[in-house]
Protein backbone atom coordinates (compact mmCIF):
# COMPACT_ATOMS: atom_id res chain seq x y z
CA UNK A 1 0.00 0.00 0.00
CA UNK A 2 2.37 2.36 0.58
CA UNK A 3 4.53 1.67 -2.25
CA UNK A 4 1.33 2.57 -3.87
CA UNK A 5 1.54 5.79 -2.61
CA UNK A 6 4.08 6.64 -3.33
CA UNK A 7 3.42 5.99 -6.84
CA UNK A 8 0.55 7.70 -6.89
CA UNK A 9 2.36 11.44 -5.94
CA UNK A 10 4.99 10.27 -8.42
CA UNK A 11 2.08 9.88 -10.97
CA UNK A 12 0.16 13.02 -9.46
CA UNK A 13 3.47 15.39 -9.84
CA UNK A 14 4.54 14.11 -13.23
CA UNK A 15 1.18 14.73 -14.41
CA UNK A 16 0.99 11.21 -16.43
CA UNK A 17 -1.95 10.02 -17.44
CA UNK A 18 -4.03 7.11 -15.63
CA UNK A 19 -4.15 5.25 -18.97
CA UNK A 20 -0.19 5.28 -19.12
CA UNK A 21 0.12 3.13 -16.09
CA UNK A 22 -3.61 0.90 -16.28
CA UNK A 23 -2.12 -1.68 -18.67
CA UNK A 24 1.24 -3.34 -17.97
CA UNK A 25 3.58 -4.53 -21.12
CA UNK A 26 4.47 -7.94 -20.66
CA UNK A 27 6.71 -11.18 -22.80
CA UNK A 28 5.68 -14.56 -22.46
CA UNK A 29 8.44 -16.93 -23.37
CA UNK A 30 7.58 -20.54 -23.79
CA UNK A 31 11.07 -21.11 -22.76
CA UNK A 32 14.27 -19.66 -21.11
CA UNK A 33 16.05 -22.84 -20.88
CA UNK A 34 16.97 -24.01 -23.70
CA UNK A 35 19.19 -27.54 -24.80
CA UNK A 36 20.47 -28.88 -27.79
CA UNK A 37 22.86 -27.61 -30.61
CA UNK A 38 20.12 -25.20 -31.38
CA UNK A 39 16.50 -24.58 -30.16
CA UNK A 40 13.58 -21.95 -30.84
CA UNK A 41 11.47 -20.17 -28.55
CA UNK A 42 8.17 -18.64 -29.02
CA UNK A 43 7.38 -15.43 -27.36
CA UNK A 44 3.44 -13.95 -26.57
CA UNK A 45 3.76 -9.96 -26.26
CA UNK A 46 0.96 -8.25 -24.95
CA UNK A 47 -0.21 -5.07 -22.45
CA UNK A 48 -3.02 -5.88 -20.14
CA UNK A 49 -4.12 -5.18 -16.50
CA UNK A 50 -3.14 -8.14 -15.58
CA UNK A 51 0.23 -9.74 -16.78
CA UNK A 52 0.49 -12.82 -18.56
CA UNK A 53 -3.57 -12.90 -19.76
CA UNK A 54 -4.22 -11.25 -23.04
CA UNK A 55 -6.98 -9.80 -22.56
CA UNK A 56 -6.62 -6.10 -24.25
CA UNK A 57 -3.70 -5.23 -26.55
CA UNK A 58 -0.99 -6.94 -28.56
CA UNK A 59 2.18 -5.47 -28.58
CA UNK A 60 3.86 -4.56 -31.87
CA UNK A 61 6.30 -7.49 -32.42
CA UNK A 62 7.81 -5.11 -35.12
CA UNK A 63 9.39 -3.31 -32.17
CA UNK A 64 11.27 -6.40 -30.72
CA UNK A 65 14.98 -6.81 -30.81
CA UNK A 66 17.02 -9.99 -30.10
CA UNK A 67 20.79 -9.52 -29.23
CA UNK A 68 22.40 -12.94 -29.86
CA UNK A 69 25.17 -14.40 -27.34
CA UNK A 70 28.09 -13.03 -29.44
CA UNK A 71 26.40 -9.64 -29.34
CA UNK A 72 24.98 -9.27 -32.86
CA UNK A 73 21.43 -8.98 -33.92
CA UNK A 74 19.34 -12.02 -34.14
CA UNK A 75 16.23 -12.09 -36.04
CA UNK A 76 12.57 -12.22 -34.96
CA UNK A 77 10.43 -14.69 -37.15
CA UNK A 78 6.76 -15.57 -37.54
CA UNK A 79 5.65 -12.12 -36.81
CA UNK A 80 1.91 -12.11 -36.17
CA UNK A 81 -0.08 -9.76 -34.47
CA UNK A 82 -3.38 -11.52 -32.90
CA UNK A 83 -6.29 -9.16 -31.28
CA UNK A 84 -5.00 -9.43 -27.65
CA UNK A 85 -1.24 -10.40 -28.19
CA UNK A 86 1.43 -10.71 -30.89
CA UNK A 87 3.49 -13.71 -30.90
CA UNK A 88 6.50 -13.92 -32.68
CA UNK A 89 9.57 -16.85 -32.42
CA UNK A 90 13.14 -16.88 -32.10
CA UNK A 91 15.67 -19.19 -34.00
CA UNK A 92 18.14 -20.33 -31.14
CA UNK A 93 21.51 -21.01 -32.97
CA UNK A 94 24.19 -19.70 -30.74
CA UNK A 95 25.26 -21.39 -27.48
CA UNK A 96 24.72 -19.14 -24.67
CA UNK A 97 22.19 -16.19 -23.81
CA UNK A 98 20.21 -14.03 -25.98
CA UNK A 99 18.00 -10.97 -24.93
CA UNK A 100 15.31 -10.17 -26.50
CA UNK A 101 13.13 -7.34 -26.14
CA UNK A 102 12.00 -3.95 -27.14
CA UNK A 103 13.01 -0.19 -25.98
CA UNK A 104 10.37 2.74 -25.92
CA UNK A 105 11.95 6.00 -26.04
CA UNK A 106 9.28 8.86 -25.92
CA UNK A 107 8.40 12.06 -24.68
CA UNK A 108 4.79 13.35 -23.26
CA UNK A 109 3.45 16.53 -21.82
CA UNK A 110 1.08 18.52 -22.47
CA UNK A 111 0.72 22.70 -23.66
CA UNK A 112 -1.79 25.65 -23.25
CA UNK A 113 -3.23 26.56 -26.51
CA UNK A 114 -6.21 29.37 -27.07
CA UNK A 115 -7.32 28.70 -22.89
CA UNK A 116 -6.94 25.69 -23.51
CA UNK A 117 -4.64 22.39 -22.03
CA UNK A 118 -3.79 19.98 -24.82
CA UNK A 119 -1.97 16.68 -24.36
CA UNK A 120 1.39 15.16 -26.50
CA UNK A 121 -0.20 12.12 -28.76
CA UNK A 122 0.75 9.16 -27.10
CA UNK A 123 4.29 7.24 -27.40
CA UNK A 124 5.29 10.52 -29.46
CA UNK A 125 8.73 10.18 -30.51
CA UNK A 126 11.39 12.71 -29.02
CA UNK A 127 12.26 14.27 -32.62
CA UNK A 128 8.73 14.65 -33.52
CA UNK A 129 8.06 17.12 -31.12
CA UNK A 130 9.07 19.94 -32.71
CA UNK A 131 5.76 19.25 -35.22
CA UNK A 132 3.42 18.14 -32.37
CA UNK A 133 3.75 21.34 -30.55
CA UNK A 134 2.11 24.05 -32.66
CA UNK A 135 2.79 27.52 -32.88
CA UNK A 136 1.35 29.95 -30.32
CA UNK A 137 1.60 27.09 -27.28
CA UNK A 138 2.31 28.37 -24.06
CA UNK A 139 3.34 26.81 -20.63
CA UNK A 140 4.86 23.74 -22.60
CA UNK A 141 5.43 20.61 -20.41
CA UNK A 142 7.48 18.04 -21.50
CA UNK A 143 8.82 15.02 -19.80
CA UNK A 144 11.10 11.92 -21.43
CA UNK A 145 9.42 8.46 -20.92
CA UNK A 146 11.74 5.54 -21.40
CA UNK A 147 10.87 1.97 -20.78
CA UNK A 148 12.89 -1.75 -21.47
CA UNK A 149 10.86 -4.91 -21.56
CA UNK A 150 13.11 -7.65 -22.15
CA UNK A 151 13.40 -11.66 -21.78
CA UNK A 152 16.64 -13.44 -21.61
CA UNK A 153 16.38 -17.17 -23.36
CA UNK A 154 19.87 -19.13 -23.12
CA UNK A 155 20.74 -21.97 -25.20
CA UNK A 156 23.04 -24.02 -23.28
CA UNK A 157 25.18 -22.32 -20.04
CA UNK A 158 24.33 -18.74 -19.54
CA UNK A 159 26.70 -16.52 -21.07
CA UNK A 160 27.10 -12.62 -19.71
CA UNK A 161 27.28 -10.53 -23.09
CA UNK A 162 23.85 -9.20 -23.59
CA UNK A 163 23.95 -8.46 -20.18
CA UNK A 164 26.45 -5.65 -20.29
CA UNK A 165 24.66 -2.51 -18.98
CA UNK A 166 23.89 0.14 -22.03
CA UNK A 167 25.25 3.17 -19.44
CA UNK A 168 22.15 5.41 -20.56
CA UNK A 169 18.96 5.04 -18.60
CA UNK A 170 17.68 2.40 -16.34
CA UNK A 171 19.77 -0.37 -16.96
CA UNK A 172 19.56 -4.05 -15.27
CA UNK A 173 22.74 -5.01 -13.84
CA UNK A 174 22.35 -8.98 -12.71
CA UNK A 175 24.30 -10.66 -10.09
CA UNK A 176 22.66 -13.85 -10.83
CA UNK A 177 22.26 -14.68 -14.02
CA UNK A 178 18.26 -14.24 -15.43
CA UNK A 179 18.29 -17.84 -16.27
CA UNK A 180 19.69 -19.27 -13.19
CA UNK A 181 16.89 -18.46 -11.14
CA UNK A 182 15.44 -21.50 -8.79
CA UNK A 183 12.54 -21.37 -5.86
CA UNK A 184 13.84 -20.76 -2.62
CA UNK A 185 16.91 -19.25 -3.95
CA UNK A 186 17.64 -15.61 -3.17
CA UNK A 187 18.44 -14.08 -6.29
CA UNK A 188 20.65 -10.59 -5.79
CA UNK A 189 19.55 -8.08 -9.21
CA UNK A 190 21.04 -4.61 -9.53
CA UNK A 191 19.79 -1.50 -11.20
CA UNK A 192 21.69 1.59 -12.77
CA UNK A 193 20.58 4.59 -13.93
CA UNK A 194 23.28 5.94 -16.72
CA UNK A 195 25.87 3.56 -15.37
CA UNK A 196 25.86 3.99 -12.00
CA UNK A 197 24.02 2.31 -9.07
CA UNK A 198 20.29 2.84 -8.82
CA UNK A 199 19.33 3.41 -4.80
CA UNK A 200 16.25 3.57 -3.22
CA UNK A 201 14.05 2.52 -6.60
CA UNK A 202 11.24 0.12 -6.40
CA UNK A 203 10.91 -3.10 -8.22
CA UNK A 204 8.03 -4.78 -8.34
CA UNK A 205 6.92 -8.56 -8.63
CA UNK A 206 4.19 -9.70 -9.63
CA UNK A 207 3.50 -14.12 -10.41
CA UNK A 208 1.68 -15.58 -13.32
CA UNK A 209 -1.55 -17.39 -12.68
CA UNK A 210 -3.80 -13.91 -11.49
CA UNK A 211 -6.77 -15.52 -12.91
CA UNK A 212 -6.19 -18.11 -10.30
CA UNK A 213 -6.35 -16.39 -7.18
CA UNK A 214 -8.10 -13.54 -5.34
CA UNK A 215 -4.41 -12.06 -4.52
CA UNK A 216 -2.97 -9.77 -6.78
CA UNK A 217 0.61 -11.11 -4.76
CA UNK A 218 2.04 -8.20 -5.80
CA UNK A 219 5.60 -7.99 -3.71
CA UNK A 220 7.31 -4.76 -3.69
CA UNK A 221 11.37 -4.00 -3.34
CA UNK A 222 13.59 -1.23 -2.30
CA UNK A 223 16.96 -1.50 -4.00
CA UNK A 224 19.49 -0.30 -1.72
CA UNK A 225 22.68 1.65 -1.53
CA UNK A 226 24.69 -0.73 -3.75
CA UNK A 227 21.58 -0.20 -6.23
CA UNK A 228 20.54 -4.25 -5.65
CA UNK A 229 17.26 -6.04 -4.40
CA UNK A 230 17.22 -9.50 -2.98
CA UNK A 231 14.57 -11.40 -4.48
CA UNK A 232 13.48 -14.94 -2.54
CA UNK A 233 10.83 -16.55 -4.82
CA UNK A 234 8.49 -18.15 -3.19
CA UNK A 235 7.20 -21.05 -6.15
CA UNK A 236 8.39 -21.88 -9.68
CA UNK A 237 6.78 -19.92 -12.20
CA UNK A 238 7.24 -17.05 -14.48
CA UNK A 239 7.42 -13.85 -12.47
CA UNK A 240 6.89 -10.22 -14.21
CA UNK A 241 9.61 -7.39 -12.57
CA UNK A 242 9.49 -4.07 -13.53
CA UNK A 243 11.72 -1.58 -11.77
CA UNK A 244 10.99 2.18 -12.24
CA UNK A 245 12.16 5.49 -11.63
CA UNK A 246 12.08 9.23 -12.51
CA UNK A 247 15.05 12.21 -12.70
CA UNK A 248 15.44 15.67 -13.90
CA UNK A 249 18.61 14.45 -16.25
CA UNK A 250 16.98 14.32 -19.25
CA UNK A 251 18.86 14.99 -22.33
CA UNK A 252 15.87 15.61 -24.65
CA UNK A 253 16.22 19.34 -24.82
CA UNK A 254 13.26 21.10 -23.19
CA UNK A 255 12.00 18.14 -21.03
CA UNK A 256 11.84 18.64 -17.03
CA UNK A 257 12.02 15.37 -16.05
CA UNK A 258 12.95 11.69 -16.74
CA UNK A 259 10.28 8.85 -16.10
CA UNK A 260 12.48 5.46 -16.73
CA UNK A 261 11.39 1.77 -16.26
CA UNK A 262 12.75 -1.66 -16.49
CA UNK A 263 10.46 -4.53 -17.05
CA UNK A 264 11.79 -8.24 -17.78
CA UNK A 265 9.80 -11.90 -17.52
CA UNK A 266 11.98 -13.97 -15.57
CA UNK A 267 11.15 -17.81 -15.18
CA UNK A 268 11.98 -19.35 -11.67
CA UNK A 269 12.33 -23.47 -12.47
CA UNK A 270 11.99 -26.34 -9.88
CA UNK A 271 14.69 -27.09 -7.14
CA UNK B 1 -45.84 -35.39 0.17
CA UNK B 2 -46.30 -31.58 -1.19
CA UNK B 3 -49.67 -31.09 0.64
CA UNK B 4 -47.86 -32.12 4.00
CA UNK B 5 -45.11 -30.10 3.20
CA UNK B 6 -47.10 -27.17 3.24
CA UNK B 7 -49.06 -28.18 6.40
CA UNK B 8 -46.49 -27.97 8.45
CA UNK B 9 -45.06 -24.48 7.59
CA UNK B 10 -46.40 -21.85 10.14
CA UNK B 11 -49.46 -19.59 8.96
CA UNK B 12 -47.46 -16.57 8.01
CA UNK B 13 -45.32 -18.46 5.43
CA UNK B 14 -48.28 -19.97 3.83
CA UNK B 15 -49.88 -17.01 3.12
CA UNK B 16 -46.99 -15.49 1.60
CA UNK B 17 -46.20 -18.46 -0.92
CA UNK B 18 -49.58 -18.65 -1.44
CA UNK B 19 -49.86 -16.07 -4.66
CA UNK B 20 -47.24 -14.52 -7.34
CA UNK B 21 -48.35 -11.30 -6.29
CA UNK B 22 -46.65 -11.87 -3.36
CA UNK B 23 -42.82 -11.11 -3.82
CA UNK B 24 -40.14 -11.34 -1.65
CA UNK B 25 -37.27 -8.18 -1.29
CA UNK B 26 -34.13 -7.68 -0.07
CA UNK B 27 -33.27 -4.70 1.76
CA UNK B 28 -28.91 -4.64 1.15
CA UNK B 29 -26.74 -2.87 2.76
CA UNK B 30 -23.35 -2.91 1.27
CA UNK B 31 -20.21 -0.74 2.48
CA UNK B 32 -17.53 -0.17 0.03
CA UNK B 33 -14.05 0.73 1.65
CA UNK B 34 -12.08 3.42 0.27
CA UNK B 35 -8.83 1.81 -1.16
CA UNK B 36 -5.86 4.45 -1.60
CA UNK B 37 -4.16 3.25 -4.42
CA UNK B 38 -2.09 4.80 -7.22
CA UNK B 39 -4.80 3.55 -9.59
CA UNK B 40 -8.55 3.27 -8.62
CA UNK B 41 -11.54 1.88 -10.29
CA UNK B 42 -14.70 1.03 -8.65
CA UNK B 43 -15.49 -2.36 -7.75
CA UNK B 44 -17.95 -4.63 -9.45
CA UNK B 45 -20.03 -6.10 -7.04
CA UNK B 46 -23.24 -8.93 -7.43
CA UNK B 47 -25.38 -9.99 -4.54
CA UNK B 48 -27.00 -13.07 -5.20
CA UNK B 49 -29.24 -15.56 -3.32
CA UNK B 50 -28.09 -19.17 -3.41
CA UNK B 51 -29.10 -22.69 -1.55
CA UNK B 52 -26.66 -25.67 -0.59
CA UNK B 53 -26.34 -28.29 -3.43
CA UNK B 54 -28.30 -25.78 -6.03
CA UNK B 55 -26.56 -25.26 -8.92
CA UNK B 56 -27.98 -21.60 -9.93
CA UNK B 57 -28.82 -18.67 -7.47
CA UNK B 58 -30.87 -15.70 -8.14
CA UNK B 59 -29.24 -12.29 -8.72
CA UNK B 60 -30.27 -9.73 -6.24
CA UNK B 61 -28.03 -6.63 -7.60
CA UNK B 62 -25.09 -6.70 -9.75
CA UNK B 63 -22.91 -3.17 -10.34
CA UNK B 64 -20.70 -2.86 -13.24
CA UNK B 65 -19.13 -0.38 -15.89
CA UNK B 66 -22.07 0.93 -17.97
CA UNK B 67 -21.80 1.63 -21.62
CA UNK B 68 -19.91 4.38 -22.44
CA UNK B 69 -19.38 7.03 -25.71
CA UNK B 70 -16.79 5.66 -27.84
CA UNK B 71 -15.24 3.33 -25.13
CA UNK B 72 -12.95 0.86 -26.59
CA UNK B 73 -14.36 -2.24 -24.05
CA UNK B 74 -17.91 -2.48 -23.29
CA UNK B 75 -17.87 -3.31 -19.14
CA UNK B 76 -20.01 -6.31 -19.71
CA UNK B 77 -16.42 -7.92 -20.80
CA UNK B 78 -14.96 -7.76 -17.27
CA UNK B 79 -18.68 -9.69 -15.44
CA UNK B 80 -16.92 -13.16 -15.74
CA UNK B 81 -14.08 -11.77 -13.26
CA UNK B 82 -17.23 -11.59 -10.76
CA UNK B 83 -16.35 -15.42 -10.98
CA UNK B 84 -18.45 -16.95 -7.92
CA UNK B 85 -21.83 -14.80 -9.56
CA UNK B 86 -20.88 -15.20 -12.67
CA UNK B 87 -21.40 -19.23 -12.23
CA UNK B 88 -24.44 -19.39 -10.39
CA UNK B 89 -26.16 -16.47 -11.85
CA UNK B 90 -24.82 -14.25 -14.15
CA UNK B 91 -24.11 -16.18 -16.91
CA UNK B 92 -27.99 -17.09 -17.31
CA UNK B 93 -29.02 -13.43 -16.60
CA UNK B 94 -30.18 -11.14 -19.29
CA UNK B 95 -28.50 -7.72 -18.99
CA UNK B 96 -29.28 -5.07 -17.68
CA UNK B 97 -31.98 -5.71 -15.52
CA UNK B 98 -34.37 -3.77 -14.10
CA UNK B 99 -34.07 -3.20 -10.60
CA UNK B 100 -31.18 -5.69 -10.26
CA UNK B 101 -28.18 -4.30 -12.33
CA UNK B 102 -26.57 -0.71 -12.49
CA UNK B 103 -23.85 1.44 -12.23
CA UNK B 104 -20.20 1.02 -9.94
CA UNK B 105 -20.73 2.75 -6.77
CA UNK B 106 -18.27 5.24 -5.22
CA UNK B 107 -16.65 3.92 -1.65
CA UNK B 108 -19.06 4.46 1.13
CA UNK B 109 -22.37 2.40 2.44
CA UNK B 110 -25.10 1.66 -0.34
CA UNK B 111 -28.56 0.72 0.70
CA UNK B 112 -30.90 -1.05 -1.79
CA UNK B 113 -33.77 -2.80 -1.74
CA UNK B 114 -34.53 -5.53 -4.31
CA UNK B 115 -37.33 -7.45 -5.19
CA UNK B 116 -35.99 -11.15 -6.09
CA UNK B 117 -39.56 -12.35 -6.75
CA UNK B 118 -41.35 -15.11 -4.80
CA UNK B 119 -38.67 -16.93 -2.61
CA UNK B 120 -39.77 -20.45 -1.31
CA UNK B 121 -39.22 -21.05 2.36
CA UNK B 122 -35.47 -22.30 3.38
CA UNK B 123 -31.95 -22.15 4.27
CA UNK B 124 -30.61 -19.95 2.12
CA UNK B 125 -27.10 -17.52 1.86
CA UNK B 126 -26.83 -14.04 0.09
CA UNK B 127 -23.26 -13.63 -1.17
CA UNK B 128 -21.89 -10.28 -2.05
CA UNK B 129 -18.80 -10.50 -4.07
CA UNK B 130 -16.73 -7.85 -4.97
CA UNK B 131 -13.68 -7.68 -7.47
CA UNK B 132 -11.81 -4.80 -8.49
CA UNK B 133 -9.19 -4.24 -11.29
CA UNK B 134 -5.80 -3.88 -10.68
CA UNK B 135 -7.00 -5.29 -6.99
CA UNK B 136 -8.42 -8.19 -5.36
CA UNK B 137 -11.57 -9.88 -5.34
CA UNK B 138 -13.60 -10.91 -2.01
CA UNK B 139 -17.14 -13.11 -1.63
CA UNK B 140 -19.08 -12.27 2.05
CA UNK B 141 -21.60 -15.41 3.12
CA UNK B 142 -24.96 -14.14 4.71
CA UNK B 143 -26.91 -16.99 6.27
CA UNK B 144 -30.49 -16.54 5.69
CA UNK B 145 -33.42 -18.51 6.81
CA UNK B 146 -36.38 -17.79 5.15
CA UNK B 147 -39.56 -18.44 6.45
CA UNK B 148 -41.68 -15.94 4.91
CA UNK B 149 -41.47 -13.50 7.95
CA UNK B 150 -39.22 -10.67 8.27
CA UNK B 151 -36.25 -11.17 10.34
CA UNK B 152 -35.90 -9.43 13.40
CA UNK B 153 -32.15 -9.29 13.25
CA UNK B 154 -30.61 -8.61 10.22
CA UNK B 155 -27.98 -11.43 8.69
CA UNK B 156 -24.45 -9.32 8.82
CA UNK B 157 -20.65 -9.89 7.30
CA UNK B 158 -17.87 -8.08 6.83
CA UNK B 159 -15.36 -8.14 4.59
CA UNK B 160 -11.70 -7.51 4.79
CA UNK B 161 -10.03 -6.24 1.39
CA UNK B 162 -12.76 -5.20 -0.93
CA UNK B 163 -15.56 -4.89 0.94
CA UNK B 164 -16.82 -3.71 4.47
CA UNK B 165 -19.53 -4.54 6.38
CA UNK B 166 -23.07 -6.03 4.77
CA UNK B 167 -26.27 -6.74 5.96
CA UNK B 168 -28.97 -8.03 4.87
CA UNK B 169 -32.87 -8.29 5.71
CA UNK B 170 -35.75 -10.66 3.41
CA UNK B 171 -38.64 -9.49 4.09
CA UNK B 172 -42.60 -10.43 2.39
Amino acid sequence: MKTKLVAALAAATMLIPAVATAHSPWLKPSATVVSGKEGWVTVDAAASTDVFIADHQPLPFEMMKVTQPDGSAGQVENGMRGKFRSTFDVHLTQPGTYRIGSEMAGVFGSYMLDGKEQRLPRGLAADKLKEAIPAGATDVKIMENAGRNVIFVTLGAPTDTVLKPTGKGLDFAPVTHPDDLVAGEPATFGFLVDGKPAAGIEVKVIPDGRRYRDEQKEESFTTDAKGQVKITWPAAGLYWVQASTSDKNSSIPGATDRRMSFTATLEVLQP
Amino acid sequence: MHLTYRTILPATAMASLAGPALATTVDLSITLPQIKTAEYHRPYVAAWLEQAGQPTGRTVQVWYQQPRPNAREDGTKWLRDLRGWWRKSGRALDLPANGISGATRAPGTHAVSANVGQLPAGAYELVVEAVREDGNRETVRLPIAWNGKAATKAATAKGTIELGAVSAVVKP
